[in-house]
């Protein structure tokens, strides 16, 4: 498959007063048409910036991001414009995410607008066939977004970001706002919309297991960094990197046989603007070693038993 | 000066029930109804003035009311319930000009500042600190000193020295407005500026648009008034609340309907748009429990 999306070495840094947020650190990786790549890590680790970076929603400190085999780094708004028909994004928070003044014909039907497609026919099947699509009844178009459940709002959030026929798609922690009982329904809602449009994701999630059902791949990150790429059996039947594993072994498993032992994090994540020398995860890593906190280990394909994989641990 | 930014309101009432629950309240009730009565003496002075207002000598200088001339009359003879009621289309009118001078431009810059952020928004930070460090009526009447006396230049000038506290209100809560993820997605669908001002920003500060406005009027009202008892505004022969006031200020002792009756009519104006008001922005600001 062709390649969709590469990104290299990108950063983010925040400015605020007193210090530097490195919100995302030299990330980089690739992200193939039609695949969906789950990135995981805890909270502030910088997932969220990760995805704006790409979108051009938050600009650049450093790296570069190629969309359709265009450099789009330093595209000017106007040039963005339209290259943002091709890369939609969902929200985390479906009841932030939609303008509460608007009814959902609107909201679906804005991007279309906005990138002058179709007349006023059209565009209104099209937005009933997108309700349609994300399972909402197509009279839901003249409706309010405050008469919706969490679960449909986020699925009017989908119809919206899809409307356009992106090929690439950044869904921010789509149901991490959703009662659980939901979640699974918008999860697989988004599993068979990828198979059915040939949509490339950047699944976002704090929580593996939800990431496990709709990636190809994952890549793990720890405070602005990626630190373990690979595919998705690969990551659950051997994750390598410490953090990685620790992360895994929380996942409740199924089969009571293969249930890992609970590896607990201790401490906090360090601040972003403060982070520790080396290996960033050092402070919390059961295996460290004294070349941890003085060098840092780049990702970079190693060898591991029976094969290699993309990981920045001295451990291999 | 520090008005809290009401929050963005996010409930959205048809028509018909802000007017129910605006109406649910006894003060908004009397208000409503002096309002309706002032309202309705405007639109059809015409036909209700006994007298031509301007008309002099339809009755004895300075007469007491009476059942010809329910207000009495003033020096000129005129006859002072047909002044009162063309003061009231006057008042009503100026009022309401001078608010949508203030709620247009104050709106207005106040979101873009708010939203285009950084320099602009310090600038016009700034640009409203030195603006708000005088009283309104002192700017206004520095206005009037620049533009020339006239009830339309007054109406300016109140207009005018009304736009920053707007802006303030209307900048804080275009911030927190900007950072909702609407905001963010319009931008990711790649809507320009223009449209997110217009089509996600405006319709959300719209509520507190009104809030502020009605709580304004009176005080628009009142501020012209002033203007005009201080010849600033409304000119001779001109029926004007302020201005009447001003011209009985010195029959007060013998002949105190001359005063007491524009005083009335100003007084009730202001307090029933403010009872109106206070209730309406009580019912649209969420955080003052909308629900009651
Ligand atoms: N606009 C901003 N200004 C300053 N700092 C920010 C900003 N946005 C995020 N940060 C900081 O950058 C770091 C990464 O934040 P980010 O939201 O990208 O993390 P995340 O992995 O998405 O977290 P979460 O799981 O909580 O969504 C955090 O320390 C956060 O406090
Ligand atoms: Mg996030």
């Amino acid at each position: 498959m062709a390649t969709l999306l590469e990104v290299v070495d990108l950063a983010t840094y925040y400015a605020t007063p007193g210090a530097t947020i490195r919100a995302v650190d030299g990330v980089s990786f690739t992200l193939a048409e039609g695949e969906v790549l789950g990135i995981v890590g805890e909270s502030g680790c910088g997932k969220s910036t990760l995805g704006r970076t790409v979108l051009r929603l938050v600009e650049p400190t450093g790296g570069s991001i190629r969309f359709l085999g265009e450099d789009i780094t330093k595209l000017d708004r106007r040039a963005m414009v339209r290259r943002r028909r091709n890369m939609q994004v969902v929200f985390q928070d479906p009841f932030g995410s939609l303008n509460p003044r608007h009814r959902v014909g609107e909201i679906v039907v804005e991007p279309l607008e906005v990138h002058g497609i179709g007349d006023a026919r059209s565009r209104a099947a099209r937005v009933s066939e997108l309700l349609v699509l994300v399972g909402l009844p197509p009279d839901a178009a003249g409706r309010y977004p405050h008469e919706f459940s969490g679960g449909q709002r986020q699925r009017i959030a989908i119809a919206r970001a899809l409307v356009l026929e992106p090929k690439l798609l950044i869904a921010d922690e789509p149901v991490s706002a959703l009662d659980v009982s939901i979640q699974s329904q918008i999860i697989n809602l988004l599993a068979e919309l990828r198979v059915r449009l040939g949509l490339a994701m950047l699944f976002i999630s704090h929580d593996l297991s939800v990431i496990r059902h709709v990636s190809d791949r994952i890549a793990v990150m720890y405070l602005g960094r990626i630190v373990e790429i690979a595919s998705t059996a690969e990551i659950f039947d051997r994750p390598t990197h410490p953090y990685t594993q620790a992360l895994l072994s929380a996942v409740p498993h199924t089969d009571p046989a293969r249930r890992r032992e609970r590896i607990l994090l201790s401490g906090e994540m360090p601040d972003p603007a403060k982070p520790p020398s080396g290996c960033a995860f050092h402070t919390r890593c059961r295996h460290a070693m004294p070349r941890c906190s003085n060098e840092r280990p780049a990702l970079a394909q190693r060898p591991i038993e029976g094969g290699s994989r993309e990981v920045a641990c001295y451990l291999y | 000066m520090t008005t809290a930014a009401p929050a963005a309101a996010t409930t959205i009432l048809p028509p018909r029930r802000l007017i129910a629950r605006t109406l649910g309240a006894p003060g908004a009730v009397a208000g409503s109804i002096i309002l309706a009565v002032l309202v309705f003496g405007a639109i059809f002075a015409p036909l209700l003035s006994p007298f031509d207002p301007n008309a002099t000598r339809v009755c004895p200088r300075l007469a007491a009311p009476s059942f010809t001339h329910f207000f009495g009359c003033d020096l000129f003879g005129r006859d002072i319930f047909s002044r009162i009621l063309y003061g009231a289309r006057l008042s009503l009118a100026v009022g309401l000009l001078t608010v949508a001078i203030s709620l247009v431009a104050g709106t207005i810059f106040g979101m873009v500042i708010a939203f285009l952020g950084g320099r602009v928004d310090r600038i016009g930070v700034r640009l409203l600190d030195v603006m708000l460090g005088f009283p309104a009526i002192v700017l206004a009447i520095l206005i009037v000193a620049v533009l020339g006396v006239g009830a339309f230049n007054a109406a300016l000038a109140v207009g005018i020295s009304g736009i920053p506290r707007i802006a303030r209100v209307i900048r804080s809560a275009t911030l927190t407005l900007v950072g909702r993820e609407f905001v963010e997605s319009a931008r990711a669908v790649g809507a320009s500026q223009t449209r997110i001002l217009r089509r996600h920003l405006l319709p959300n500060l719209l509520p507190i648009v009104i809030v502020l406005g009605s709580l304004d009027l009176g005080g628009a009202i009142l501020s012209t008034a002033t203007l005009s008892f201080l010849g600033l505004g409304a000119q001779p022969p001109t029926s004007e609340w302020g201005a009447m006031l001003s011209a009985g200020r010195e029959f007060m002792r013998y002949a105190p309907w001359t005063m007491i009756f524009p005083g009335l009519a100003l007084f009730l104006a202001v307090m029933s748009v403010n009872l109106v008001g206070d209730r309406l922005s009580h019912v649209l600001d969420p955080r003052a429990s909308g629900h009651g």
